[in-house]
């Protein structure tokens, strides 16, 4: 089982880490994976996106060119990355900041107002981790309570003192996502 | 432990861990991370780390500490690399060990920064001025990296000659789990030609103007049989399902990896592929290819050029089998799912002649 997510957003709003938080669960639960940022020429203000690639066996191209999933934190990646989508596939769009009226028809669509909810923290910037909360809950790619238990670990020791504010952000975007 | 790393950092940390205590580098992209990262950690690994004015001071830089004793390594990216050439044919000529990093992009000139395969005849050549070689490590993986950056230092010791490790820009970008618990304490290099100042022994030079042709002549010699004994002794490559393969494709770095993907999609179709991914592209696995060739036909190149190392795939085979090629320059990432739909046209189309 091969699963390819694209993270996409502004430059700022936590896109690449979302990808790597998620990239860096699955290879602690033993997965293959791969993370690959983009790095091509950007304006600032402009889009930001990376790759991950998650999967029980050895991994060709950390490219993906028909994702499953796509996660699309404001208006100009959600324009660009909806029609890469697989046809069937789930596009989890920022409401707070995405129209999605010219979605296409063959796709999911799961809505989160992130700024929103980020707000009930107290911290906006928090706003990509009740994205990845709610991603995760929909698209069932790494355990949730896995992620939450190793969260320490993932975000490494420099982020010791916002793993709380960090774990909430996360649960919130999670139990936002109904059964 | 296994920790998510790019290409570039992991690079660094494996040069580290392999003895390496000076970097010289001079920004480029896809390899920025690499001298990022080596500006962090040398200071505190107790080595040196010098950000140079250019390219070219960085590869003379690595000179020096290479004349002095010192496991030292450089990086560039294609632009880049063509300004170290000279330095390169120095240390080749002053038979001094180096480990020389290329992150390609696409070119010629200044290209752009997107991942490509178009330096394999500027790496395998020798790509600097004069007779010699340089060894060439291509690996596939992020973990490959690391494993093949202390391999880079000992053959760089061993033969006392320049290694070149060729990856590319995904590869320097992106980030896999790794692993550095293999990468042991380098063994000790009996280097009785450094200069460390002549006290109680005689004086050494180290140099590469010989103008008695008879002398340049006799080097030239010398350093053509040391290349002889690294094309008979460091052929490393790896082949994956050729056992009854009736088309081999013949890939390496990243496009084996995407070429291993569509080998997988394309034996789901009962089309008998396999793949042939030489490590070292100089020395280049000929003698393995010429195997291979007593039993299969058709041999499939697959580049992220217009097609280089297939000159190699058909000097190796000197006429026999049928060689094609599939490539895409620029920059452009192909995917596996294309790479199995060029195959399996080609497959059909090649058994149709048959029939007919």
């Amino acid at each position: 089982m091969l699963i390819k997510t694209v993270f996409s957003g502004f430059g700022g709003q936590g896109v690449l880490s979302m990808g790597f938080t998620m990239a860096n669960a699955a290879m602690l639960e033993g997965r293959y994976v791969t993370y690959l940022p983009s790095y091509g020429v950007e304006v600032r203000g402009g889009t930001a996106n990376c790759t991950v690639v998650v999967s029980d066996e050895e991994i060709a191209s950390p490219v993906a060119s028909e994702p499953e999933f796509v996660v699309a934190m404001n208006q100009p990646s959600f324009v660009r990355f909806q029609s890469i989508l697989q046809s069937g596939g789930l596009l989890c769009v920022n409401s707070s900041l995405v129209n999605t009226s010219s979605a296409r028809g063959d796709i999911e669509i799961l809505a989160v107002p992130t700024s929103e909810l980020a707000e009930k923290l107290g911290q906006i910037k928090v706003a990509n981790m009740v994205m990845l909360g709610a991603f995760i809950k929909a698209s069932n790619i790494v355990s949730f309570d896995f992620l939450v238990e190793h969260l320490a670990e993932i975000l490494g020791e420099g982020k010791s003192k916002l793993i709380k504010l960090n774990r909430d952000a996360l649960e919130l975007g999670y139990n936002f996502i109904k059964e | 432990m296994k920790r998510l790393m790019s290409g570039n950092a992991a690079l660094g940390e494996a040069a580290i861990l392999s003895g390496c205590t000076c970097y010289f580098g001079y920004p480029i992209t896809p390899q920025n991370e690499l001298t990022e990262y080596m500006a962090k950690r040398m200071p505190e690994s107790g080595g040196v780390f010098i950000q140079s004015e250019s390219e070219i001071a960085a590869i003379n830089m690595v000179l020096g500490a290479s004349v002095a004793g010192a496991r030292a390594m450089t990086s560039s990216s294609s632009p880049g690399m063509s300004l170290k050439q000279e330095g390169i044919s120095y240390l080749a000529a002053d038979e001094l060990p180096a480990v020389i990093v290329n992150m390609v992009r696409g070119g010629p000139g200044m290209g752009n920064i997107s991942p490509a395969q178009s330096d394999y005849l500027q790496a395998t050549r020798g790509g600097g001025h004069g007779d010699y070689r340089t060894i060439v490590l291509a690996p596939s993986s992020v973990q490959e990296l690391v494993d093949i950056v202390p391999l880079a230092f000992d053959l760089a010791d061993a033969y006392r000659n320049p290694v070149i490790i060729l990856g590319d820009g995904m590869l320097g970008q992106m980030m896999e789990p790794v692993d550095f618990s293999d990468i042991k304490k380098p063994k000790d290099y009996p280097k009785d030609y450094i200069l460390t100042g002549a006290e109680n022994r005689p004086s050494r030079m180290v140099r590469s103007l010989l103008f008695d042709t008879k002398e340049e002549e006799e080097h030239n010699w010398k350093l053509y049989r040391k290349f002889q004994r690294i094309e008979a002794n460091e052929v490393r490559c790896e082949t994956f399902m050729t056992d009854d393969a009736e088309i081999v494709v013949v890939a390496y770095g990243i496009a084996a990896r995407i070429a291993k993907g569509a080998i997988k999609r394309l034996r789901q179709e009962n089309i008998k592929a396999g793949l042939l991914r030489p490590i070292t592209l100089w020395p280049f696995p000929s003698k393995n290819i010429v195997e291979l060739a007593r039993y299969v036909n058709d041999f499939f190149v697959f580049e992220m050029s217009t097609g280089q190392m297939i000159e190699d795939v058909k000097l190796a085979l000197s006429g026999r089998g049928h060689v094609n090629f599939y490539g895409r320059p620029g920059g452009v990432i192909p995917t596996p799912i294309e790479l199995a739909r060029i195959v399996s046209r080609h497959y059909y189309q090649t058994q149709k002649v048959k029939r007919q």
